[in-house]
């Protein structure tokens, strides 16, 4: 009994990680239909960021390991991952959706950026290649290369698959390709109640995501620009039509879903310390289960989804096999293509001409 | 009769040439050409699940080592009884007689794969399958990893070597026919029908998830065979070298090409696979270079260098923008 309550905290504390990645997934696929496959480096990406600002020296030097320091390291990377999400959105998904001007200049930029760093490797090479990049893309542009504009949703899947391979590889050229161990950057005491032992990585993993996902419950139901999200997903070319902004609503979309992404890469890092760029690949596949589980679309379904993933896993690595870890998310996941592809908490909705 | 005469040609030529090349163009060029004919046969029967019937998988790579590992497995465990079986028979003889069965296991077992992860993913809309079959090819891996009779996290040595040029590139004039003649057949117009508006076939009385499974299942069967091929040329299988990396090789490979051209898909593997060897030096900016060249092309130019297809549906999906 005593380590069933045990497994059931820890499965908890797992699962409110994947359901923090979970909503991303879940509220990007409602207003644009599109499983955004760079979520999972936008995590990977969190969980660096975290990293470097614990290891940098103006943090090393102001603060210890104090429950401030903990909150300083989550909202800095909740902050440059949501930027990040902002970033992708605006340079690799909306041309596929319309022309955007700028495109060209700042792919050619992130080209031009390796190519310095190749001729030179030093921080002016870069730079130089940089704003090289960027000249060739505006000429180009100004020259008529432009996105086709007509939008398709395979189109726009290879992008996103795209644009996750360039994360993974840029992260193991800018990170590093070897993993790197996260600083504790709270202090561990472990509670003992009622013969249970909770350490204080698994207890703030629990409190950050349950404040999180209230928070983005009263963001998604009680604010203008919530119901304006509500909107473009239930109808985007209505709520167009209706006087939203729907570029801005989806870019916000993306930077509210990539900041929990990040929130939950550092959540993770608290308890499995090691980081490296593909980390993001099995948990993003998992928490993606999740909101698959839930109703995909279903920001309530998502928290279900990623608690149920979190338990079921680890009751399994408690009760059973350790090596197929990994597959349980991936059995469930066909398990419920199978009986009930809309999930627990999604509705069925007919595709229509 | 013409069709006939035509591929003893082709056997004849590849024949020919089979003994002499090496010599000719050095080991190195040799390995890198079997390495493109490979890479060809993946490429092409990827395009026929994503190119021909817009359905995108991306987990390539899981269906080659399926392929790869049971090939191996099947001619290092039952190969030396069949050899006694053979005896009779000169060794070339006795070496296409492990081989074919080797590729035969390999495509039966690939595509029951294929049938496994396809009946579930396909009978929805085409997102589920990229989602499913980038968790196939990492379970796959793992899979792998954890059979020590197929040596694990070793790899797997002592294949012994058995495909050739001659042998990788008639299995590559087979995958260009079978999926030429595939696509335009009735069955590659129920194909194309599919990717081009889903809800139309459906309307028009074609089984979507029937065409849509059998395209997967056809396409998971060549990876089989690629693999299987692979494998008796390297004599070494390592789980590593089947990650979502050889995977997304193979998309590249497609998406430059043209998605839904078989000319394209030939180009592309050819240029991709070169291009990787001559751009060596450049390390891990060749992938990232790759992953914009990705973006670009489909933001750009989304029929690829050769593609037939151009992306535009004529009639938008409700929801689906």
């Amino acid at each position: 009994m005593e380590t069933f309550l045990q497994q059931l905290v820890n499965g908890i504390s797992q699962g409110s990680a994947y359901a923090l990645i979970a909503l991303g997934y879940t509220m990007v696929y409602g207003v644009l239909k599109l499983i955004n496959f760079a979520h999972s480096d936008v995590y990977m990406f969190g969980a660096f960021m975290g990293f470097y600002i614990a290891n940098s020296s103006w943090f090393q030097a102001t603060m210890g390991t104090s429950v401030l320091s903990g909150v300083v390291v989550l909202l800095g990377a909740m902050v440059l991952a949501s930027m990040l999400g902002i970033l992708i959105e605006r340079f690799a998904y909306r041309p596929g959706r319309s022309p955007s001007p700028g495109t060209l200049a700042f792919w050619f930029g992130i080209l031009g950026a390796g190519f310095g760093y190749l001729l030179g490797k030093t921080p002016g090479a870069v730079a130089a290649g940089v704003l090289a990049g960027i000249v060739v893309g505006v000429i180009l542009e100004k020259w008529g290369v432009r996105p086709r504009a007509q939008s398709s949703s395979l189109k726009i899947l290879i992008i996103a698959i795209g644009v996750s391979f360039f994360l993974e590889n840029s992260g193991q050229q800018v990170f590093g390709a070897d993993p790197k161990f996260f600083p504790q950057i709270i202090p561990t005491k472990v509670l003992n109640v009622a013969g249970l032992s909770l350490d204080s990585q698994k207890l703030t993993v629990l409190g950050v995501a349950i404040v999180l996902m209230v928070l983005l419950n009263v963001i998604v139901n009680y604010t203008k620009t919530g119901r304006a999200m509500r909107a473009v997903s239930f109808n985007l070319d209505a709520a167009r039509l209706m006087g939203i902004n729907t570029d801005r609503i989806i870019a916000f979309t993306f930077g509210l879903g990539s900041a929990l992404a990040g929130a939950g890469g550092i959540l993770v890092s608290l308890m499995y310390p090691k980081i490296d760029p593909l980390m993001g690949i099995l948990p993003g596949l998992k928490a993606f289960v999740a909101a698959v589980l839930g109703g995909i679309g279903n920001i309530t379904g998502a928290m279900f989804g990623g608690l149920i993933i979190g338990l079921a896993e680890v009751m399994a690595v408690g009760y059973g096999q350790s090596t197929y870890r990994d597959a349980i998310a991936f059995v469930i996941l066909v398990l419920i293509l199978l009986i009930k592809p809309t999930g627990i908490m999604g509705k069925g909705m007919v595709e229509k001409v | 009769m013409r069709r006939g005469l035509l591929w003893l040609g082709a056997v004849l030529v590849l024949a020919a040439l089979e003994p002499n090349l090496r010599g000719l163009i050095g080991a190195y060029n040799y390995q890198i050409l079997v390495l493109v004919g490979v890479n060809i046969i993946l490429a092409v029967s990827l395009n026929l699940i994503n190119g021909f019937t817009g359905q995108f998988s991306i987990g390539h790579a899981g269906f080659y080592a399926v392929g790869a590992y049971t090939s191996a497995a099947l001619v290092f465990y039952a190969g030396p009884s069949v050899r006694v079986l053979t005896a009779s028979l000169p060794t070339v003889a006795q070496d296409a007689v492990l081989l074919l069965m080797g590729l035969l296991g390999a495509a039966l077992v690939a595509g029951l794969a294929g049938l496994a992860v396809g009946i579930p993913s396909l009978r929805l809309r085409g997102d589920y399958l990229a989602i499913v079959t980038l968790g196939f090819g990492e379970i796959i891996r793992v899979l792998i990893l954890n059979i020590d009779a197929i040596g694990g996290a070793r790899g797997f040595a002592g294949i012994p070597q058995l495909s050739n040029f001659f042998w990788v590139y008639l299995f590559v004039l087979i995958t260009i026919a079978t999926v030429h003649n595939l696509v335009s057949s009735s069955y590659g117009r129920a194909f194309v029908s599919i990717r081009d508006d889903e809800i139309a076939a459906e309307a028009m009385g074609v089984d979507t998830t029937r065409f849509k499974v059998m395209s997967f299942v056809i396409s998971s069967m060549f990876a089989g065979i690629a693999g299987g091929l692979f494998g008796h040329f390297t004599m070494y299988l390592h789980p590593n070298s089947f990650t979502f990396v050889a995977s997304f090789y193979v998309i590249i490979m497609i998406v430059i090409g043209g998605l839904g051209s078989i000319e394209g898909a030939v180009l592309g593997a050819v240029v991709f696979t070169v291009g990787l060897e001559v751009f060596r030096g450049f390390g891990a900016f060749r992938l990232i270079n790759f992953s914009v060249l990705l973006v670009l092309i489909m933001i750009y130019r989304p029929q690829g260098l050769l593609g037939s297809w151009t992306l535009i549906k004529r009639r938008k999906q409700a929801g689906a923008m």
